[in-house]
């Protein structure tokens, strides 16, 4: 039974993982605007859409960072 | 959508439609914008939503300031010679369109890198490139396609502060380790005396202490920090018995795993602190878009404009000194007292005193800070810096620097005074009982009763009434600051409301002209006689008759100070003014007018009249059953008559009350043992909402421009006011249905303990279900008291 050492060790350290992940998100600010990514998101397609009507040649910097 | 709507506003485009692209816009303002973002291939930000705009408003040189360096130092967020971050609040986001015209702002302005919109916040982050573009580009760019930004002194001085995410990591940590712990010690729930159970128990208890040092010594440290503070002040909060609880049950566990007692109890500490965490954090509900510490300094402009031996230069108002020369425009708030040098000088008060007409002002008169010029630009030499000014003075009255840190004794605070004493007899008492009977049982009773008495469902039935009475009503666009604020309103004998702005709304006066009918030649030439006029109530009549006005210019003209304009024009004798003058023979005294007579033959008044909110004499009846209302207002008594008429017999009314003075009436009334509400809306009644007990403003704009306050309530809504009130009041009485509840809890686990019953797994079960059940029940009874309310 000396495997419990190891299954233990080895949940708490995925638990652990989880847990600093999630302090991460929180530091990094993911929940403090929960609602502009939700819009944000459908964005990029619009702007496909509006390139391709206007067929002008899409400004590459400007797609990257619409991407952020 | 509207056949005469503006294609980008939305607004009714009336006679004047300018027609572009095949679109109807209402105005040049809307069509520009219209031009900007199509040039720009930003088409599509009207097929997100229809008609998104804002009319942009008229920037010409107000931006200037942006280029002093001090200014741009103390607005950038981060500086580095390349690149610079800055965040601008934007009030007139609104809705999907708006976030990504913001988020495109590159495609207008190369020189911006990224820009990020945070809805909630209604802000705009941007990182540009110095070389390329600059603040006062960004903000004449935003502000020319509708999205002004509001940069204020508070803004400037504001220290860039975190948001403080304690909280969040300690109900993590206590989450995280609580359900751990839970599943270590379900072995030992079952206490089977089996072979492998009996090996491995040490290796799962010690795990258990390790998960629960980190509860202990850090999710839990405010409550002993707070128990700390209460028992320094004399007080015993609800703290003291949850530190108390919390201590005994980590010693009590930790003595009986190192001597291999029993278990411990840290699946209930672990438990308990977690809930705990949670209903502060349930409770703390913030309203990211709001602020509720604005003074003075949110409202005053950053910059002006000094002139200087001829030349305009910006300087911000920190730095304005004695005998400078300042050049106010149109529209700008006056920032210091001062000395009108020229210009026709009409500053509108109403920020400051309510009242609601602008004033008049000839050159040598002295000028307040916190008035707005509104019309056309003056100059004028300062008297007094900023902190020396009129209005800044108020703000040095000792309401506004009420520390923090005084503990408000609160309905738990109130109780636990109570719960704690008896806790500490009755586990003395226990103690003493069993040293006689079974000396041995003496540390576990005492324990026991320590810790089952931990009173987590007490602590948290406020937390979490409170928390969802606050969203309940921040859904009904009542803003409310805190929790105490809930408690505060149930308290309340007293209410006291402003005039201005507050029960009248402040689409200004409503104008109507009550006589004989006018033709329009007499229509046309009563405006152009009012032209010459610099009286406000002729400015006023000027701006709402519509008619053009003649070319010919009055063949006579005489304006007699406080009667009024006697003027010849087209071979009309045109008399404006007061009834005497005039010569009416009926006048009603309780109404502003201007009454005209024309070749000496009266026609009629103008009627200026204050629009009282909707349902204005229903809040009032309804409260007055209750409360004692008093009306404080700035502005004459012109309207006394018609307010005694319209409102509840024991209402009273003051009027002609400066700020201070408003201030002192609540003084007196809250010194005779009232509790004061205070209801306003503008600078004005900032003292007096400071030292009310519960300060609510009254705001048409949510997002903008309120003085600090308890709460903000939308206009809109201002004829729910009696039953959000009802609603507190009910919020209390539910509380204290809970706390009986919480002792029957504690009565029955005060049994378990008193006769040494109380294992880990009575803890385990009976700490949870009494907590939860508690949340339970006052989240449904809130809710079901706010349907039935509203």
């Amino acid at each position: 039974m000396e495997v419990l050492y190891i299954t233990i060790g080895v949940s708490i350290i995925v638990a652990l993982l989880f847990f600093y992940a999630f302090i991460r998100s929180v530091m990094s600010g993911q929940y403090e605007d929960t609602y502009t990514p939700s819009v944000r998101m459908l964005f990029d397609d619009e702007l496909v859409i509006a390139k391709k009507n206007d067929e002008k040649e899409p400004n590459s910097n400007q797609e990257s960072i619409k991407n952020n | 959508m509207d056949i005469n709507s503006c294609y980008h506003c939305g607004a009714s485009c009336g006679k004047s439609t300018i027609l572009f692209d095949e679109k109807q816009f209402c105005c040049n303002g809307c069509k520009t914008v219209y031009e900007i973002l199509s040039n720009n291939e930003l088409g599509c930000y009207y097929d997100m939503q229809s008609t998104p705009g804002t009319i942009p408003s008229d920037i010409k040189g107000k931006y200037n300031y942006l280029e002093n360096e001090d200014i741009i130092e103390k607005l950038l967020e981060f500086n580095d010679t390349e690149t610079s971050v800055v965040e601008f609040f934007i009030p007139s986001i609104h809705c999907s369109s708006c976030i990504w015209i913001l988020e495109n702002l590159t495609k207008l302005n190369s020189g911006v890198t990224t820009s990020m919109v945070n809805f909630p916040k209604k802000t705009v982050r941007i990182t540009f490139k110095n070389k390329a573009t600059n603040l006062k580009q960004l903000a004449e760019l935003m502000t020319s396609i509708g999205y002004e930004p509001y940069i204020s002194l508070d803004d400037a001085d504001a220290i860039k502060n975190k948001v403080d995410k304690t909280l969040i990591y300690q109900v993590t940590i206590a989450a995280f380790c609580f359900g751990n712990i839970m599943l270590l010690s379900f072995p030992e729930y079952f206490d089977a005396n089996e072979f492998w159970l009996e090996k491995y128990k040490h290796v799962f208890r010690w795990l258990m202490f390790a998960m629960a040092i980190p509860v202990v010594f850090y999710s839990a440290k405010n409550y002993y920090i707070s128990a700390y503070k209460g028992l320094s002040h004399k007080i015993l909060n609800i703290d003291v018995p949850i530190a108390l609880g919390v201590s005994v049950l980590f010693i009590r566990s930790t003595i009986e795993i190192a001597f291999d007692i029993g278990t411990g109890f840290f699946d209930s500490l672990a438990g308990l602190v977690f809930f705990l965490l949670l209903g502060k954090f349930f409770q703390q509900k913030t309203y990211n878009f709001l602020s509720f510490e604005r003074d003075y300094k949110s409202y005053f402009p950053i910059a002006v404009t000094k002139l200087a031996g001829g030349i305009e230069k910006n300087i911000p108002v920190q730095d304005i000194e004695n005998g400078d020369r300042l050049l106010i425009r149109n529209q700008e708030l006056i920032p210091v007292d001062g000395i009108l040098i020229n210009g026709n000088a009409s500053i509108d008060y109403s920020f400051v005193t309510g009242e609601s007409m602008p004033v008049t002002k000839q050159s040598g008169d002295k000028l307040f800070a916190g008035g707005k010029q509104t019309e056309g630009a003056i100059e004028m030499e300062v008297i007094n810096t900023i902190s020396q000014s009129y209005l800044t003075q108020l703000w040095s009255n000792d309401v506004f620097n009420k520390t923090s840190d005084h503990t408000i004794k609160n309905i738990t605070d109130t109780i636990s005074k109570l719960f704690t004493i008896n806790i500490l007899t009755i586990s003395f008492l226990g103690g003493l009982f069993w040293y006689f009977h079974n000396p041995s049982m003496v540390f576990n009773v005492v324990t026991a009763v320590l810790i089952i008495a931990c009173p987590c469902a007490l602590a948290l039935s406020a937390p979490f009434a409170i928390g969802n009475i606050l969203r309940i009503f921040g859904y009904r666009k009542f803003y409310l600051k805190n929790a105490e604020t809930v408690e505060n309103l149930a308290k309340i004998d007293t209410i006291i409301f402003d005039k201005t702005g507050t029960i009248t709304s402040a689409d200004k006066s409503n104008l109507i002209f009550r006589g004989e009918s006018l033709g329009k030649e007499e229509i046309r030439v009563v405006k152009s006689v009012l032209r010459a006029s610099n009286h406000p109530l002729s400015r006023t009549l000027y701006d709402h008759i519509q008619e053009e006005i003649l070319t010919e210019k009055p063949t006579y003209f005489e304006e007699q100070l406080g009667k009024g304009i006697h003027a010849v024009l087209n071979t009309m004798d045109i008399k404006l003014g007061s009834a005497s003058f005039v010569g009416a023979t009926s006048s009603e005294t309780n109404e502003t007018a201007v009454h005209l007579a024309i070749n000496n033959r009266f026609k009629g008044s103008y009627i200026f009249k204050n629009s009282y909110r909707e349902g204005t004499k229903d809040v009032f009846e309804a409260l007055s059953k209750k409360y004692k209302l008093v009306i404080l207002s700035g502005d004459n008594d012109g309207e006394k008559e018609y307010l005694e008429k319209f409102l509840p017999k024991n209402t009273l009314f003051q009027f002609n009350q400066k700020p201070e003075n408003k201030l002192e009436y609540i003084k007196k009334l809250q010194q005779n043992g009232g509790k004061v509400m205070m209801v306003g809306d503008g600078l004005n009644d900032a003292g007096a909402l400071a030292q009310s007990n519960v300060g609510i403003v009254i705001s048409e704009n949510v997002n903008v421009f309120s003085p600090a306050c308890d709460g903000i309530l939308d206009a809109k809504f201002f004829n729910k006011l009696p039953k959000l009130l009802t609603i507190s009041n009910k919020t209390m009485t539910i509380i204290k249905t809970s706390f009986i509840l919480a002792f029957c809890y504690n009565v029955i686990g005060l049994y378990f303990a008193l006769t040494g019953a109380l294992t880990p797994i009575v803890a385990a079960i009976l700490m949870p279900v009494s907590s939860i059940s508690i949340v339970i029940f006052v989240t449904i009874m809130t809710n079901l008291i706010s349907k039935r309310n509203i």
